[in-house]
């Protein structure tokens, strides 16, 4: 079983966070400070698995993380789950790639503004803390059905909300569009777009 | 109307949506805070609105907030309201908040029962699918059992994508509704062979999830798991089975056996490292449990130490961590295969990542010999004088002491070495595990004798040198040492040289700088000490000397006194208070020293640290019984240990013994016996209590391991472990070349005891001796003490409840009907009063004494204890009347959801954590009501052995396959008797109702009654029926109609009408026709039974009646589908109507007395039954309650859904009872009294 799925930044801000059990906010907040900490003091090129987060789980779990430029993936698991295994489902066959194919050269920003598209497409992966889809097609084509049933379903009504929308987001000078999360390479950061 | 929505919209675009807030947030990093609740006061703004839309954007803000550790339960309606919004974008938001915040308290979660089932059976595929996945989130045990059927059915939907999610979230609704796995298990197992991969893994996911926690019962899957590892090629779904089997071979080696081949095969074949891996873990199993049957597989354990040392070589760190994890796993069964990897594992000590270092740590462990240990731990404390941080360094000095001391100090030939290491380790600062190292000097020093004196001569220097230990107070965990240095110092004080100068040195006036615990063992050893000073003082000439150490100690001991803590301060004014009377008789040339010294005479052994624990209860005693006198005075006198001072002791208490000879005890013995004999007061237990354990075994009973001592050492002063690693290696040398010269028969003689039990070390480990006459004194142990291993499992864990036996139902391929209790829970209305938690209760009572009601004889007893008891449990039925009407309340507040079709299980006792569910429902339903068999009709003894004959059989079966088909036969009958007998109780068994009704005596045996009758029955489909009032309105009843699949066909389509009357009339969904049926909603595989309520609305409630009615379905063959019909009369009795209500006595007189009820009397001639199961039948077959009862006469209540009152007055003489009745409709009561005589003119 996956108990909790957190990314979050170099600072330890939360971009995502789903727990697969229940935990008051403040606990959550401090499993995800807790956790940060542990993850950011390690190197880089050592092993991706840490034993003994305090505050979730016990022995029998282990957190499971990738370091991306400015994001750490974390996956908590008991040992029901293969190590190996998880560290694939992260980057080399679903979560990560997935992202990219869905923000097309996904960012740290496209996830900080799109926090619930993140959830939708991990919710065909991972389901209530078991993995449900680790065909990276299959993902892509069930968020993509649901995408355009929303489309549709906004219609004419939601045209002139998407071009406001559309307007304020001109407006981001500090908007970087090509952080290449897959390979780990940011191409030009800070350009501004707009002046 | 476009213009509307329009401009709607244009409104909206100016509210804030996600992207918005998110950029808010970002710019106002300096007042985040204050920003945040400008926004969450919008946002409450915004969910007042109508516009669903508007809610669905603040709902979303709020999901996001809710990221940020902001609280927004108090948002829960308004997320339900966007999640049953039809549009699936808001849908979809609705649900993403509510499994980011829903939880098991969540209150409104009750509210979206019905929302969720809608969304479950939507057209639409992703409508269905986000409610899967937000369920799968916040499912509660209400939740799994309302909705376990509706998602049963979507794991046969005919779209993947919602079967697979479907499949995988029955592993949340097992959770949380463990009596969900038996009936689902066979379609869940199905899908392991689905013909869409995803599905597939799904069911290989919730299976082998299933599988980790209760292995046992999932053996007989793998055959199937076989034939899939063999098959398939989803990498994800090959790593899920090889942990399986994982998990399966240590619970059958021959699984393992046949393992072993596929699995090397795929070591070689497979590219994917993750697959290899497993594989490797699970051959790694696989020969642990083959390890004590087989010995040859050593070709599959070289291939694993093999493969994983590839991977520990590789760069990527990854492997490396894995290759050390599952080393560590072979260590425990193959040691020497590992130790061959010595090199590899010491390198990896050096390995810049701390989780690879730790690994190698535990590693270690099993690899230290006697002959390498030194050299180990000599490279570990090489680490610890390198590592920077305090973890990782502390890490390492439990490991060196781990290793060191595992297995009784197997390996340590020299402990003078271990106890300069020890010292050595003192040197850390900062470390937190000082207790650790003062345990150990103290278990070295107490445990192994000959190196008392070695070792005291150390603590002396530490006590010495204190203040270099309590340099930094504070955060310096490593001064507990100095608490070890000061006992070993008293305790043994006769090996001191210069017991004066550690006197002193503990008497320093910056001693009192220490934490109280310590200076507390100071003075007290202080006082040891001094008697040892004295003694040898006392033996010279000079008598000043003698006295000048006493005046120390009064000099000094007074600073100690006005210590602010309490057992320093007691303990140094007695001590004190000693040395002055000694100093007075001193100055009267009195030889003190031996009284002195006899003062703390006689040995200390360890006692295990479980002794304690392990002390077995005695036979007849029970620790939880109720003492009512305390033992007299002199007697406790009697034991009072003579010593005045119990000597203080290091970790764990220790016993004083006191040494009395076997006669002493005899006399005393007797004596107590005498006394006890004479006390009225004390409890006499069974003869056998009276054993009396053996003081102490005394010091010859100690094993004593003796070893010659061929090279003496004495290393004066403080010297480094290093050295000793050369000196061991050159006593090891000088050994050899003496044994050369000696005969073999004088060496067998030299090996010690404690050689043979570890003759395994990879060369000649025995002739290692170690270099000091070593009696490890071995930890005491009460007698008869148990082996057992606590192994304390927590009773939380939910998996405890799906250990659920599930051969019998996998064998029978899922063809087999359920039993009762085994049916998957069916719609009942809430109202009903019985909540989860009742559910236990009445389950936990069932638990335990189940044993009391089974024999006749305790019931008669009972009965007997009742007539006693009468007067007092009438109070105590008044006190359970008020109870009720509490939890009623509760429960009312409750029933105003709006649920039209919530469920509740049919059974009413279905135990959720027992492992065999019949067996816990029969003993559930005799505890509830085993009845006479008269009564009932229904042959209960033979019940409970029936699925217990059943189980054994089956468990049998699973061990001698080919007994198992002769036996098949008989098992089919067994199954159709059982079948016939749980038809029986539908019909009429199960009358736990009225127990939970707490309207009668809980504690007598009832016969089990159901208020399902049948109403029609043909060879597809069996219905039976109930009719309930309705509590919240009056012009409603409800009718719940247990649909039963009696053949093998699958039924659908199934619609349920009847033709109104003028004054009944079947509720139907709005916009639908007078003649419209209802379609019943769900459909029934073969065997399969399931519950629908049908609600009637009725004018008048005085008079019964029938109304006809038809029940439509196709019936569904493999080839062909027919369109079937049957036709019923359902029947509304007066008693439907009324409603079971508490009544005080009180209130019952005053209602009598008001005169606005009209009477009328019946008479009911040989009844033969006890009263009390007469007035159970009255209360529950036609729902009233008993409002007091005396002797053979009781008055009971009931209301009618419209108000009515019904007074009974119930008396019995002989076989004749007559019921006195009073009602405000005479029709009504007529007719009520009508139906009772009915009811017992039946039986």
């Amino acid at each position: 079983m996956i108990k909790a799925i957190l990314i979050f930044n170099n600072h330890g801000k939360p971009r995502l966070s789903k727990f697969y059990e229940h935990y008051t906010e403040d606990t959550e907040q401090q499993i995800i400070r807790e956790t940060f900490h542990l993850v950011s003091k390690r190197d880089e090129n050592v092993c991706n698995f840490l034993e003994g987060g305090m505050l979730i789980g016990g022995s029998d779990y282990k957190l499971i993380y990738r370091h991306y430029a400015t994001l750490y993936f974390v996956f908590c698991v008991d040992s029901s789950e293969s190590e190996l295994g998880i560290l694939d489902l992260i980057q080399v066959k679903v979560f990560v790639e997935t992202l990219d194919k869905c923000f097309e050269n996904v960012c740290e920003l496209d996830l900080i503004f799109h926090v619930d598209k993140v959830h939708n497409i991990l919710a065909e992966m991972v389901m209530g803390g078991m993995v449900l889809e680790t065909n990276m097609n299959e993902i892509i084509t069930q968020v993509d059905a649901q995408n355009k049933m929303e489309k549709s379903e906004a219609g004419i009504a939601g045209a002139p909300a998407r071009a406001v929308s559309a307007v304020k987001n001109m407006n981001l000078p500090e908007m970087p569009r090509n952080i290449n999360i897959g390979d780990i390479s940011i191409k030009v950061p800070n350009l501004p777009s707009f002046k | 109307m476009a213009l509307k929505i329009v401009k709607g919209s244009i409104d909206r675009m100016f509210d804030k949506n996600l992207q918005d807030l998110v950029r808010g947030i970002r710019n106002h990093k300096e007042d985040e805070a204050k920003y945040i609740s400008t926004c969450i006061d919008e946002i409450k703004q915004e969910l007042k609105q109508d516009n669903i839309a508007v809610k669905a954007n603040a709902v979303c803000k709020l999901t996001y907030l809710q990221m940020l550790g902001y609280d927004v339960s108090w948002a829960a309606f308004n997320i339900v309201e966007v999640m049953s919004s039809s549009k699936f974008t808001y849908k979809r938001i609705g649900y993403l908040a509510a499994s980011q915040c829903f939880h098991e308290s969540t209150d409104v979660i009750m509210l979206t029962t019905n929302q969720i089932r809608k969304d479950l059976s939507s057209p639409n595929q992703y409508d269905t699918g986000v409610a899967l996945t937000g369920l799968s989130c916040f499912v509660t045990p209400d939740l799994a059992r309302d909705l376990a059927n509706d998602i049963m059915t979507l794991m046969s939907h005919t779209k993947p994508y919602i079967r697979k999610k479907a499949v995988l979230i029955m592993y949340k609704v097992f959770l949380k509704y463990p009596e969900s796995l038996r009936p689902a298990f066979p379609r869940l197992k199905e899908k392991l062979e689905d013909p869409d991969p995803g599905v597939q893994s799904a069911a290989v996911n919730v299976i082998c999830e299933l599988a980790r926690r209760n292995p046992k019962n999932y053996l007989s899957l793998a055959p199937l798991f076989f034939k899939l590892m063999t098959s398939s090629t989803n990498n994800w779904v090959l790593i899920k089975i090889i942990k399986l089997f994982g998990a399966l071979t240590p619970l059958e080696p021959r699984l393992g056996k046949k393992l072993i081949e596929p699995l090397t095969n795929l070591i070689h074949s497979t590219s994917a490292m993750s697959l290899l891996y497993e594989c490797v873990n699970t051959v790694i199993a696989v020969l642990i449990s083959l390890s004590s049957g087989m010995p040859n597989h050593s070709a599959s354990i070289q291939l694993c130490v093999q493969k994983l040392r590839i991977l520990i070589e590789d760069s990527d760190q990854n492997l490396k961590y894995l290759g050390l994890l599952a080393m560590s796993k072979i260590l425990k069964t193959h040691p020497k295969s590992v130790q061959s990897h010595k090199d590899l594992i010491l390198q990896c000590l050096d390995d810049k990542d701390e989780s690879i270092r730790l690994r190698a740590l535990d590693l270690l462990y099993g690899m230290v010999s006697k002959k390498n240990l030194m050299e180990i731990v000599k490279k570990l404390m090489l680490h610890v004088d390198k590592a920077e941080g305090t973890t990782y360094r502390d890490e390492l000095l439990t490991k060196i002491i781990d290793i060191c001391s595992q297995s009784n100090y197997q390996y340590i030939t020299n402990f003078e070495w271990y106890i300069s290491i020890l010292v050595e380790l003192t040197r850390l600062e900062g470390t937190r595990h000082g207790h650790l190292i003062a345990s150990q000097m103290l278990d070295v020093a107490i445990r192994v004798k000959a190196i008392r004196a070695f070792a005291v001569a150390q603590m002396a220097t530490l006590l010495d040198n204190a203040h270099l230990l309590t340099g930094n107070m504070q955060r310096n965990g490593i001064c507990e040492v100095l608490y070890a240095a000061a006992w070993i110092c008293g305790e043994f004080s006769e090996h001191l040289e210069n017991p004066m100068q550690t006197l002193e040195a503990m008497l320093r006036p910056k001693v009192a700088t220490l934490p109280g615990h310590i200076q507390a063992v100071y003075v007290q050893n202080a006082a040891k000490l001094f008697a040892t000073v004295l003694k040898s003082q006392e033996g010279n000439t000079d008598s000043t000397a003698a006295q000048e150490t006493s005046q120390l100690m009064i000099d000094r001991l007074p600073l100690f006194v006005q210590s602010a803590n309490l057992e320093v301060q007691e303990r140094a004014s007695c001590i004190l208070q000693l040395v002055k009377y000694i100093q007075k008789l001193q100055q009267k040339d009195v030889e003190i020293a031996e009284e002195v010294n006899a003062l703390f005479a006689g040995e200390l052994n360890p006692v295990a640290p479980k002794a304690q624990k392990k002390v077995p209860v005695p036979e007849g005693l029970d620790l939880d019984a109720w003492i009512n006198e305390p033992p007299s005075e002199s007697e406790s006198e009697d034991e009072q240990p003579k010593a005045i001072f119990a000597k203080e002791e290091p970790k764990h208490s220790r016993p004083r013994h006191t040494e009395v000879d076997e006669k002493e005890l005899a006399r005393r013995r007797e004596a107590r016996k005498q006394e006890q004999a004479n006390n009225p007061f004390y409890i006499k237990a069974s003869p056998s209590s009276q054993k009396v354990y053996q003081d102490t075994p005394g010091v010859e009973h100690i094993p004593v391991v003796q070893i010659d001592l061929s090279v003496p050492l004495k290393v004066p002063g403080l010297p480094m472990s290093d050295q000793y690693v050369k000196l061991e290696e050159e006593r090891r040398q000088k050994e050899r070349a003496e044994k050369k010269k000696k005969e073999k028969k004088k060496r067998k003689e030299k090996r010690s005891g404690r050689g043979k039990k570890h003759d395994s070390g990879p060369e000649s480990e025995e002739d290692i001796t170690p270099a000091h006459q070593v009696d490890i004194v071995t930890e005491e142990m009460p007698e008869n003490a148990l082996p057992s291993d606590d192994d304390d499992k927590d009773p939380n864990d939910p998996h405890k409840a799906l250990d659920i036996d599930l051969d019998n139902l996998v064998e029978a391929a899922g063809r087999r009907p359920l039993a009762d209790s085994e049916k998957l829970p069916v719609r009942s209305h809430r109202e009903t009063p019985k909540s989860p938690a009742e559910d236990g209760d009445t389950e936990n009572a069932a638990l335990q004494e189940p044993k009391k009601k089974s024999t006749k004889e305790k019931r008669e007893k009972k009965k007997d204890k009742d007539r006693d008891r009468k007067k007092s449990k009438e109070e105590k039925k008044k006190k359970k009347h008020k109870h009720e009407e509490k939890e009623e309340d509760l429960l009312g507040g409750q029933a105003d959801a709006p649920v039209v079709q919530s469920e509740e299980t049919s059974e009413v006792v279905a135990p959720p954590t027992s492992t065999n569910p019949e067996e816990a429902t029969t003993v559930a339903e005799a505890e509830a009501a085993p009845p006479p068999e008269a009564a009932s009709g229904t042959a209960p003894d033979s019940e409970p052995d029936q699925p217990q004959d059943a189980d054994t059989e089956e468990a049998k079966s699973s061990k001698h396959k080919k007994k198992k088909q002769k036996k098949e036969k008989e098992e089919k009958e067994k199954k159709k008797k059982k079948k016939h007998h749980h038809h029986h109780h539908h019909s009429d068994g199960g009358g736990e109702e009225s127990v939970q009704n707490g309207t009668v005596e809980e504690e007598e045996p009832l016969p089990p009654m159901s208020n399902y009758c049948l109403l029609a029955e043909n060879s597809y489909i069996k219905m039976v029926y109930d009719i309930q009032g309705n509590l919240q309105d009056g012009s409603q009843v409800v009718v719940s109609v247990i649909f039963e699949n009696k053949g093998d066909s699958f039924l659908k389509s199934m619609e349920f009408n009847v033709l109104d009357s003028l004054n009944s009339k079947l509720q139907r969904p709005d916009g639908s026709g007078p003649h419209d049926g209802l379609t019943v909603p769900f459909q029934l595989p073969p065997g399969v039974s399931n519950e629908a309520r049908f609600v009637f609305t009725v004018q008048s409630i005085i008079m019964p009646q029938k109304l006809k009615g038809t029940l439509t379905f196709i019936v569904k063959n493999e080839d062909s589908s027919t369109h079937e019909k049957l036709d019923f009369k359902l029947h509304f009795t007066c008693t439907s109507y009324l409603i079971t209500t508490p009544c005080y006595s009180d209130a019952f007189a005053k209602l009598l007395e008001s005169g606005d009820l009209k009477g009328s009397s019946v008479r009911l001639e040989g009844v033969n039954m006890p009263f009390h199961h007469l007035l159970a039948r009255i209360c529950f077959h036609h729902h009233f309650s008993v409002v007091e009862r005396i002797d053979s006469c009781a008055s009971m209540y009931s209301r009618s859904i419209q108000g009515h009152h019904v007074c009974l007055l119930v008396k019995t003489s002989g076989q004749t009872v007559s019921i006195d009745a009073k009602c405000d409709e005479p029709t009504l009561l007529g007719n009520v009294l009508d139906e009772i005589k009915q009811t017992f003119s039946q039986c």
